[in-house]
């Protein structure tokens, strides 16, 4: 015990140092390792999931599923009808009950990437919509990966850049410190793709967008629903506090 | 119209005789309801009680629909719960009610035990009301633990790995111990659905028991007060505490109120935030369990975290896991560690407000430690707080000897 007390005490200048830092280190593990642009996406605006939903079904679910996901549900969500969910989403799938399944064999998926690619049902909730936002555009030209191509955001990623075509191909710049170890400073454009920078961003916005649409589909409805328990429970009081304090006039 | 009356007066009444002389219920009604007198004097603290019992009905309750619909397999579980959230009608607000249930839970027994040591509630006569209450504590614990498997997600997965391995420190049974809580050489199926049987059937009514016989125990010996008197040595000429006042109706209708208020900062909660930013639902727990992958950073539900970080502050597996069982049960021997003659804070001396201060910082930083990673400034900083955790309670018998009282007042004051 005494040791130990001793031991403590030596370490007091530390642990201040320690506590000075306590704030200022709490929001750099929040963050992880790698800083991540703000997504600064709108949950509420249905144009932007509709684009996102288009995005995903055109260039994701071809390897991703979003197997809890079912197409009636993303139409009640997105405001959608039946038709123009089997018109324009349904590319593998007849009846509207049915979920998002992509069209790739898995096992073969997972003899092609090292392992299948895997389900978006939930990947925005569980990783953060500023995730897979800034994996979306965070691919960079690397010579030595089998597919071209690593991710800054998940390094040595089995996935291809499927969006080369609209972003064009970037590369990574690295800067070393004095302790030698790399830090990453910045893209830069290595060939143009169909899109501007902004034009992809805001697609890559509207897809993770979808992506947290699809990860919680009731959020709208329960902020909805809480705002009128809220008001519920308002009246509640008042007329409780009332009630309250009627039984208790006569206490002295 | 007044014969009317009478006459359902005397036939209710005639009932009444009827049931009353086969079981007590107007006796026992008048016992712990219209004729139970407690202080007129409670402040805000006094509510976490009743909200404790509010919430054991809301889990209760809000866990039966849940398991109409979930299922208890390594196959199942986790798609089970999207379903629950997806497809079955409200079942997103059943299991928000239950996971944000659970922390709530635990905000309100923690308050409800700083409560306790905030007006020496543990104390003469009231000793085993506070060990039956530790005891709700622990099967608390175990409770939440077998729950947060359930859902079968990362995190569910590796938290238990992790804490079920300490039994593994012990030495000689140590591992046999963990293949028997498992079932199994891992964590699996075979787990998943024992642990589904104690989270809904064993420990609940181990809960339900124990809160039943927490308030007989209440009841017996009557509630504590803010000012830590006994408003039983003042009665008037009916033998009602003069400072007292009934449960019914005065009670209920001021703790209707306070229910009203919780269920408000409860439902903004369930509504606006149900992941509490991943303090309440962790972020990794929406990823399915994975054999083959361990997340970066296993960390506790918060609930949890305070006594993970004594766990962590030990260099050693075996005497980590004594330390945090040690932590957990040290509170227990409350009663006879505290030897000062006053219960309440209002009349204690500088010497206990200073420790019951520190051992809330140590609490509550303990608590966040025990989220972080297993850094090394963090290692020590959760040695020197727990530390103060430690000595708060084992230095209890000595301080509050010394500790400089002050007078109590006869009868209960009113103020705050």
């Amino acid at each position: 015990m005494g040791n130990s007390l001793k031991w403590t005490v030596s370490a007091l200048p530390k642990l201040t140092a320690g506590l000075c830092t306590l704030l200022l280190t709490c929001s750099v593990f929040a963050a992880s390792t790698i800083e991540l642009d703000p997504t600064e996406n709108d949950p509420d605006n249905i144009n932007s999931l509709q684009r996102g939903a288009r995005n995903f079904m055109n260039y994701c679910s071809g390897c991703h599923s979003a197997k809890y996901v079912r197409f009636n549900t993303l139409g009640k969500g997105l405001q959608l009808s039946e038709d123009q969910l089997l018109e324009n989403l349904m590319f593998n799938a007849e009846k509207t009950f049915e979920t998002i399944q992509a069209s790739m064999p898995m096992d073969a998926a997972a003899r092609w990437f090292g392992q299948p690619p895997p389900d978006m049902s939930l990947m925005a909730r569980a990783r953060g919509t500023d995730y897979v936002f800034n994996f979306m555009r965070g691919f960079y030209l690397d010579p030595d990966s089998p597919t071209g191509v690593d991710n800054r955001v998940l390094e040595g990623t089995g996935m291809p850049n499927v969006l080369w075509e609209l972003q064009g191909y970037q590369s990574a710049v690295f800067s070393t410190d004095e302790n030698g170890t790399q830090h990453f400073d910045k893209f830069e454009q290595v060939t143009e793709g169909t899109m501007s920078a902004e034009e992809f961003d805001e697609f890559a916005r509207d897809t993770a967008n979808f992506l947290e649409h699809i990860s919680e589909p009731v959020r709208s409805t329960r902020r909805v629903l809480g705002v009128w328990v809220l008001m519920f429970l308002i009246v509640f009081w008042v007329i409780a506090s009332m009630l309250k304090k009627q039984v208790w006039k006569d206490v002295t | 119209m007044a014969r009317i009356e009478s006459e359902l007066g005397t036939r209710t009444g005639a009932f009444m005789k009827w049931i009353d002389d086969r079981f007590p219920y107007t006796e026992t009604m008048k016992y712990h309801v219209t004729e139970y007198y407690a202080s007129k004097n409670f402040n805000w603290w006094y509510i976490f009680g009743v909200l404790a019992m509010v919430m054991l009905v809301i889990q209760l309750v809000s866990g039966i629909f849940l398991t109409m619909n979930y299922k208890p397999s390594a196959e199942d579980a986790f798609a089970s719960v999207e379903y629950i959230m997806r497809d079955v009608e409200w079942g997103w607000l059943i299991r928000y009610m239950h996971s944000t249930g659970a922390s709530f839970f635990f905000i309100v027994v923690y308050l409800h035990m700083y409560r306790a040591m905030l007006y020496g509630s543990y104390k003469k006569p009231r000793e085993l009301i506070w060990i039956i209450g530790m005891l709700i504590f622990l099967v608390l614990f175990a409770e939440a633990f077998a729950g947060y498997l359930l859902p079968w997600g990362q995190m569910s997965y590796w938290g238990a790995q992790v804490i079920i391995s300490l039994f593994g420190a012990i030495p000689v049974v140590g591992e046999a111990l963990v293949e028997i809580i498992r079932g199994d050489y891992t964590i699996s199926d075979i787990t998943l659905n024992r642990f589904f049987a104690l989270h809904v059937i064993v420990l609940p009514l181990a809960l339900v028991g124990l809160v039943f016989v927490h308030i007989v125990a209440l009841h017996h010996v009557g509630s504590n007060n803010p000012d830590g008197v006994d408003i039983k040595d003042h009665k008037d000429a009916d033998g009602v505490p003069l400072d007292g006042i009934a449960f019914h109706p005065y009670h209920t209708t001021k703790d209707l109120v306070g229910i009203i208020v919780f269920l408000m900062i409860f439902s903004a909660v369930m509504f606006f935030a149900p992941d509490m930013g991943g303090y309440f639902l962790e972020h990794a727990n929406f990823e399915a369990a994975n054999v083959m992958a361990t997340p970066e950073h296993i960390a506790p539900v918060w609930y949890f975290t305070p006594f993970y970080a004594i766990l962590r502050a030990v260099p050693d597996k075996l005497w980590g896991a004594v330390l945090m069982g040690a932590s957990v049960m040290l509170p227990i021997f409350l009663p006879w560690l505290d030897r000062a003659r006053v219960k309440s804070i209002r009349y204690r001396g500088w010497i206990y407000k200073t420790a019951l201060g520190l051992f809330t910082v140590s609490f509550c930083t303990l608590g966040w430690l025990g989220m972080q990673p297993a850094d090394d400034i963090f290692v020590l900083m959760a040695q020197f707080f727990s530390a103060i955790y430690f000595a708060f309670f084992l230095a209890m018998p000595y301080y509050t000897t010394i500790d400089k009282t002050k007078l109590v007042p006869d009868r209960v004051t009113y103020h705050g």
